[in-house]
């Protein structure tokens, strides 16, 4: 075969290559919403943050728009802080409500923060002082049995 | 007393044919590595004649293509309709791109495109430099000064070497397309969600790159156990074609193996 014929698949064979990658990378990956506008850090203490992992993202009225960086437990306060950066497009207000939920039955859990009313906003690198724990299935079913249990009690007045 | 003496002679024999080997492997062990080392230090008269390697590539690469693309599209299209079949239970079928893009950028992808190039490209590569010995050609490059090493063996591994993490991209995307075309395509899953799911759940750095560093240390050894294979082989007919075998049998177990060590490290905990 000729050189240059040799070169030409070559060259083909390499840029298809590469344009896999990028297909990998902005199709089936999450290169595409990587935002360069650039982001800025919050952090929240979370009682008991329940199934949550580092990279699990925030939302706000179900839009994306931060992940979670690190998650740290503390000896001063014995609870868990997160570390999340969000996108510089999305301000909160001060009074900013975080909450771990759990998308469907069986699926993933992510932070959910629900603005306030506060004129001011959260700046970089500053604590979001009202959060809400995961909800833990075991502690749930614990207090439903226990609330039944009172129920009865005060529904059969002879015991 | 002498049914004891022969009895002692026979463990005696079988303890040293374990220790010869064991010592002839890791002496062989020894040989394919300083090998490699004389690759990589002559591997710069390649590098300035770059249509070499590009012909290298062309081999090993270019004509890889077919296998690696239709088996990319086959083994997608197994797991969109083995997954969906699972995922359909717990009612979660939209996972399925996911479970699909996952699986292939993670590790089947590097894996058995490594598998395949081993069989197809590695093999090829053992065979030819085998034959080139057998037929003294490489002795005869010697005789005119030309240093074989750096002509014949060093080419051949950089071309494997730069062609193992393209085609690990490429069976990747092929069978993302393949397990779109069963799901999405032929059994009707949301398209948007297909996709969406996929996307966020799979991370550029963490998935996709960790594959692509995998399809790299894959191309490296399966080049590297191809080229020293040939190199070594026993310049007879029988010989070159058990050097081939070997290449195909030792460059596979090596990638089952590595891909475990490579997943332990980079896939451990953090998640």
């Amino acid at each position: 075969m000729q050189r240059t014929m040799m070169d030409f698949w070559v060259g083909l064979f390499v840029m298809a290559g590469i344009g896999a990658l990028l297909i990998l990378g902005l199709k089936v990956g999450n290169l595409a919403d990587f935002q360069p506008e650039g982001s800025y850090v919050l952090v929240g203490n979370f009682e008991n943050i329940g199934g949550l992992k580092v990279r699990a993202p925030v939302k706000s009225a179900g839009v994306v728009v931060g992940r979670v960086t690190d998650i740290q437990f503390s000896v001063q306060t014995y609870d868990a802080v997160v570390t999340m950066k969000v996108d510089t497009r999305y301000q909160f207000p001060k009074d900013t409500f975080a909450s771990i939920l759990t998308s469907g039955l069986l699926g993933e859990q992510y932070i959910g923060l629900l603005p306030g009313g506060d004129e001011k906003m959260l700046k970089d690198g500053e604590k979001i002082m009202k959060t809400n724990s995961a909800i833990v299935l075991e502690d749930m079913i614990g207090r439903f049995l226990f609330d039944k249990a009172s129920e009865k009690r005060n529904s059969d007045p002879e015991i | 007393m002498i049914g004891m003496i022969s009895l002692a002679k026979r463990i005696k024999t079988v303890i040293e044919s374990i220790g010869h080997r064991v010592v002839g492997s890791i002496w062989r062990l020894g040989c394919a590595t300083r090998f490699v080392l004389l690759v990589l230090l002559k591997s710069m008269p390649g590098f300035l004649r770059f249509h070499l390697i590009t012909r290298e590539i062309y081999f090993a690469g270019v004509l890889s293509l077919i296998i690696i693309l239709v088996s990319g599209l086959f083994v997608g299209m197994v797991l969109g309709l083995q997954g969906y079949e699972t995922l359909q239970k717990f009612g979660s079928e939209s996972a399925v791109g996911t479970l699909v893009a996952l699986s292939l950028v993670r590790e089947l992808g590097p894996v058995i495109a490594a598998l395949l190039f081993a069989s197809r490209a590695g093999s090829a590569m053992t065979a030819e430099i085998g034959l080139m010995k057998a037929t003294e050609q490489l002795a005869a490059m010697g005789m005119m000064a030309v240093d074989p090493v750096a002509r014949i063996v060093a080419p051949r591994f950089w071309g494997g070497v730069f062609s193992m993490p393209l085609l690990a991209a490429m069976f990747s995307v092929m069978g993302v397309f393949g397990g779109y075309l069963v799901t999405v395509v032929f059994i009707g899953v949301d398209e948007g969600s297909f996709w969406s799911q996929m996307q966020s759940s799979v991370d550029f750095r963490y998935d996709i790159v960790n594959g692509v560093i995998k399809s790299c240390f894959f191309g490296v050894v399966i080049t590297a156990i191809a080229v020293f294979e040939g190199f070594d082989a026993p310049p007879t007919a029988e010989g070159v074609s058990g050097a081939t075998t070997r290449t195909v049998v030792t460059s596979s177990l090596a990638i089952l193996g590595l891909d475990f060590v490579l997943t332990a490290f980079m896939f451990r905990g953090v998640s």
